[in-house]
């Protein structure tokens, strides 16, 4: 690999990084904005026009404020806990191919960090670690509410991981590659996967769902009953990674859903555009299309979130193998037979 | 080469610390890293599917039902059983024996015989999965029996015998 390779990789990265963090930044700022919409209220509107520094605002206080670590804590693990939550939530944009390769003069660039050919497996991987940083800090926290909410979030996470496996099998068994570049590829003209497999999609988003935590599936914070879940005991920043963790996790999981189901970069009209807007500005447009739809995808998150109520806890484990599990062994089935008599 | 003795030395530099963590949490957490250095050996050996499934299933979810067993039950010190010393000197002595005997064995057998694949790309999941699929489908077939029979006996055990409720 060249130096300006390496160079250029370097700087994807940061722009990928940068991205996702100020998109986490301001899914807070949207999601209290939102909340406010659905609930007839004004929302925050104190710091800037409309409130728009709020986050900044936010962010200055949680820095600013004490940082405690319990007596009875397990101190070391006790600061594992948020960095290995905020790190899982960071490194799964890595595979997620943001746009087809823009070219300038005799250099063609990617804009994906790495297309590895166990792509999703790579994804699947991140989420399945993501539950270590709320149930070591559950743990280190030595508080029975934390206890409690990290093994409800490690039960949670394995239950709802095994739905969402095999409902990416029957995905895998259409696009016949593990790879997400190919598969964003692959829906160019409308040849988009939730066409293909609504029902995949439909048990993937409520899986996607439970993995992030959010509302109807967020009883690991669940405060009527387990007073703030894993991050009873955190204060300042560290609380403020965990729920950073969450936002970007959302951002990465609609990224993923966008990528796998539908179409990716890939809208209508893609060649025409391409044509007309050139090597460079035709696949950034793209990009735009598929933040589009990410931003689609988080206002979802928020909507149900102010709409739907929070299950209940053994409602919750019933959905997860009672339901979503039959459903997603049934369209693996399915789709085995549909591939079978197509062929 | 020096990347995989780096490595090496940091998994067999984990798993010590797995046996000698006090507390049986950090002895788990130790463990996660020590699958950990093992996908990267993997990784080494062009072993992408397996480096991946071994990354989801051993630390993703075997690990964390382990650290979700130990964080319910309540290992304290007063409840840590105590062994008489006689016990305990009984061990060290059978686990030294057994040690000469690994080492004399492992001795007599003489250096290994590195396999060279016939296709160096074998790990990829495409060639993997033509090879599981063609040559090892009876094993593999048998296999999935196999885990089908121990979730079956799993459920058994885990339903409540209602005969001997009433």
């Amino acid at each position: 690999m060249e130096l300006a390779d390496i160079a250029i990789k370097f700087g994807l990265i940061i722009v990928i990084f940068l991205i996702s963090l100020v998109i986490a930044m301001y899914s807070t700022y949207a999601e209290r904005k939102i909340a406010a919409f659905f609930q007839d209220r004004v929302g925050p509107n104190r710091a800037g026009p409309f409130g728009i520094l709020q986050p900044m605002a936010d962010g200055a206080k949680m820095f600013l404020k004490e940082e405690i670590i319990p007596a009875n804590a397990t101190g070391f693990l006790f600061i594992v806990g948020p960095s290995l939550a905020i790190m899982t939530a960071c490194i799964g944009s890595a595979v997620i191919p943001w746009g087809q390769s823009v070219t300038i003069g005799d250099r063609v660039i990617p804009l994906q960090v790495t297309d590895i050919n166990v792509g999703i497996l790579y994804i699947f991987g991140v989420v399945s670690l993501g539950v270590y940083g709320v149930m070591i800090g559950g743990w280190a926290s030595n508080n029975k509410y934390s206890l409690l909410g990290a093994i409800r979030a490690a039960s949670q996470n394995i239950s709802y991981e095994i739905s969402m496996g095999l409902s990416i099998i029957a995905l895998l068994m259409v696009t016949g590659t593990l790879s997400l570049g190919e598969i964003a590829q692959q829906q160019h003209g409308w040849h988009w996967n939730v066409l293909y497999q609504p029902l995949g999609f439909l048990l993937f988003i409520v899986c996607a769902f439970a993995e992030t935590n959010r509302t109807p599936f967020d009883l690991p914070e669940c405060e009527t009953e387990l007073v703030g879940g894993y991050h009873t005991e955190y204060s300042s920043m560290k609380l403020g990674f965990y729920l950073f963790a969450e936002y970007i996790n959302m951002f990465i999981s609609s990224a993923v859903m966008a990528t796998l189901y539908w179409g990716g970069y890939n809208y209508p009209g893609m060649d025409f555009m391409g044509n007309l807007l050139g090597p460079v500005w035709g696949p950034l447009f793209g990009t735009f299309v598929l933040f589009m739809k990410i931003f689609a995808f988080i206002f979802f998150f928020m909507w149900v979130r102010w709409t739907i109520p929070r299950f209940r806890y053994d409602q919750l484990m019933d959905l997860g193998w009672k339901v979503l599990i039959p459903l997603a062994i049934a369209n693996i089935v399915l789709t085995g037979i549909v591939i079978t008599l197509l062929k | 080469m020096s990347t995989f003795y780096f490595i090496a030395f940091l998994s067999i530099f984990f798993s010590i610390l797995v046996i000698s963590a006090k507390n049986p949490v950090h002895s788990i957490l130790y463990l996660i890293l020590t699958f950990f250095t093992f996908t990267i050996h993997y990784i080494l050996m062009n072993a992408q599917f397996l480096a991946i499934v071994n990354f989801i299933v051993y630390m993703g979810a075997i690990l964390v039902l382990f650290l979700y067993t130990l964080m319910l039950i309540n290992l304290n010190k007063e409840s840590e059983p105590v062994k008489p010393f006689m016990v305990k000197l009984a061990a060290v002595f059978g686990a030294g024996i057994l040690m000469v005997v690994l080492v004399a064995s492992l001795k007599s057998l003489g250096t290994s015989q590195p396999v060279v694949l016939k296709n160096p790309d074998l790990g990829l999941v495409k060639n993997l999965g033509k090879v599981l699929f063609n040559e090892f489908l009876l094993p593999f077939e048998v296999s999935s029996v196999l885990l089908l029979s121990a979730m079956v006996g799993a459920v058994l055990l885990a339903t409540k015998d209602t005969k001997a409720t009433i």
